[in-house]
């Protein structure tokens, strides 16, 4: 019965891939591509991995479509929407790509079987200052990858903004948003950031024992931030706003010193000893929260853009 | 008991998901399409929150339901205002 | 049919389709949604394989949380870079390949 519902899931999640690939129109795939994600996130659900399920959900499905939705707008500002004729098809790019998906279901099945899953975890979770497993893995046991991702989004960033044109730099990010005084969206802004605000929170809250944490309560914040912009309820910062500039920052630096302060304490750089480990984690998690939802929603927004001033 | 009422409301919420997904693909334009939508899947989704709601362990899982709903009916108006606006636009362009 | 193994088979199909739209699209917006197609392909194939053996692995999953975050963040600056492109040159696609089509 379970496989049965785990069968049509995956039998819905890969034709709405085909159809993103292979359908008409650049819309119609991002349509699709969004659907993609929220399916994706059911199945998630499906293996067991709820925070993994919350952050596909959020960045995958949520702000990702938003980011594409968005580009298509910019695309047609800049009149070159223009459709190019698809190409011929692809018979034998086709018959490799079927390849490389049999040579991966041959991987699967060539898999050694595992030992029982996180022994080694289980037996280090009590030390890790957090209940959550997967908040454990991100923030303690394997800091590293998280600290540099949290850094790799600064750079993205930094990228995204080298591509604003010289002349629009000291312009507010992205487009301006028209919208209708008293509308539904400005009525929808307004109704919206106050539970948004209070889900991102509890969200990153919650992290340290249940599923959720910085990233899927950060991208919460952003995704309420950006429903405020949309609504022309606030004004997009500027490129050289230092009070987001820092915000922006506080999250690696937090993270910098919590690892300084493990290597002081004797325990070596990125290694959180168990006394301070929770207080560390928890502080880490605020400040990579802010991070995260400035970053992301900058990400999201874009360069400055002409437009702004007329 | 409850089980019951689980099966009864998520059926009845069901066959709402049915009729608006029917009417989504056999309806001719965006308006028709938008009312099939938004009428029937928010009850959809309402009957389905109400039978779940049965299966909750405690009055804060029913009010989280309830909350999910709320926000699903906010998004769904908003979006399909919008939508509508941008339609009646596009026509009256042409 | 266990679960993860179907899950995984399904990350495979998902991983060869976004290979292919990566190389048969032109609009180059495309392509970097059917890059996220074979990102999100691999993470379900490695949240299967953690799946395994009953409960799920929370290694693999905080990998995928960092994947799915570093994921976004690459295509933002590809959406940036895909924008600044059409801007400059007027067309969302690869100057060679215009004048193949």
């Amino acid at each position: 019965m379970t496989l049965a519902l785990d069968a049509t899931l995956c039998g819905l999640i890969v034709a709405v891939a085909l159809a993103t690939v292979l359908g008409r129109g650049v819309f119609r795939a991002i349509v699709f591509f969004i659907v993609y994600g929220l399916l994706l996130s059911v199945a998630w659900v499906r293996l067991g991995a709820v925070d993994v399920a919350l952050a596909e959900a959020a960045i995958g499905a949520g702000l990702t479509g938003v980011l594409f939705l968005a580009a298509v707008g910019k695309l047609a500002r800049t009149g070159a929407e223009a459709e190019p004729a698809p190409g011929r098809p692809h018979l034998p790019a086709a018959l490799a790509c079927a390849g490389l998906t049999g040579a991966l279901a041959w991987a699967w099945f060539a898999l050694p079987e595992p030992e029982r899953p996180g022994s080694d975890l289980a037996a280090a979770l009590p030390r890790a200052g957090v209940e959550n497993p997967v908040t454990a893995v991100l923030l303690n046991f394997r800091a590293w990858d998280t600290l540099l991702e949290s850094i790799v989004l600064l750079a993205a960033l930094v990228g995204l903004w080298l591509l604003a044109r010289d002349e629009d730099w000291h312009d507010r990010l992205g487009l301006p948003q028209h919208v209708r005084p008293g509308g539904v969206m400005e009525s929808f802004g307004r109704l919206l950031p106050p539970v948004g605000v209070l889900v991102g929170i509890y969200l990153v809250y919650i992290g340290a024992d249940r599923p959720g944490g910085a990233f899927q309560g950060g991208t919460v914040l952003a995704a309420v931030g950006l429903v405020a912009a949309l609504a022309g309820l606030i004004r997009t910062p500027r490129v050289t706003g230092h009070l987001w500039r820092a915000a922006m920052v506080v999250g690696p630096l937090v993270f910098l010193a919590a690892g300084v302060a493990g290597a002081a304490l004797g325990a070596g750089f990125l290694t959180l000893p168990e006394p301070i480990a929770g207080g560390a984690i928890f502080a880490i998690e605020i400040a990579l929260a802010s991070s995260i939802a400035v970053t992301l929603a900058f990400l999201v927004i874009g360069p400055p853009e002409r437009g702004h001033r007329r | 008991m409850g089980d019951l009422a689980t099966y009864a409301f998520t059926g009845i919420g069901l066959v709402f998901f049915a009729a608006g997904s029917a009417g989504l693909l056999r309806f001719p334009d965006v308006f028709s399409r938008l009312h099939a939508l938004t009428k029937a899947d928010n009850l959809g989704l309402g009957f389905i929150a109400l039978g779940t709601s049965f299966q909750a362990g405690s009055w804060r899982d029913v009010a989280l339901l309830a909350l999910i709903w709320g926000l699903m009916l906010l998004a769904a108006a908003t979006v399909s205002q919008l939508i509508a606006r941008d339609a009646l636009r596009e026509r009256d362009g042409e | 049919m266990t679960g993860p193994t179907l899950y995984a088979l399904t990350g495979a199909a998902l991983v060869g389709i976004g290979v292919f739209g990566l190389i048969s699209a032109r609009h180059l917006l495309r392509r970097v949604v059917a890059f996220n197609l074979i990102g999100s392909g691999l993470f379900v194939f490695l949240g299967a394989a953690g799946a395994r053996g009953g409960a799920a692995d929370p290694l693999p999953q905080a990998l995928i949380i960092t994947g799915i975050v570093v994921a976004l963040s690459a295509s933002a600056l590809a959406v940036g870079l895909v924008v600044a492109h059409a801007r400059a040159s007027g067309r969302p696609a690869l100057p060679e390949e215009d004048e193949e089509a």
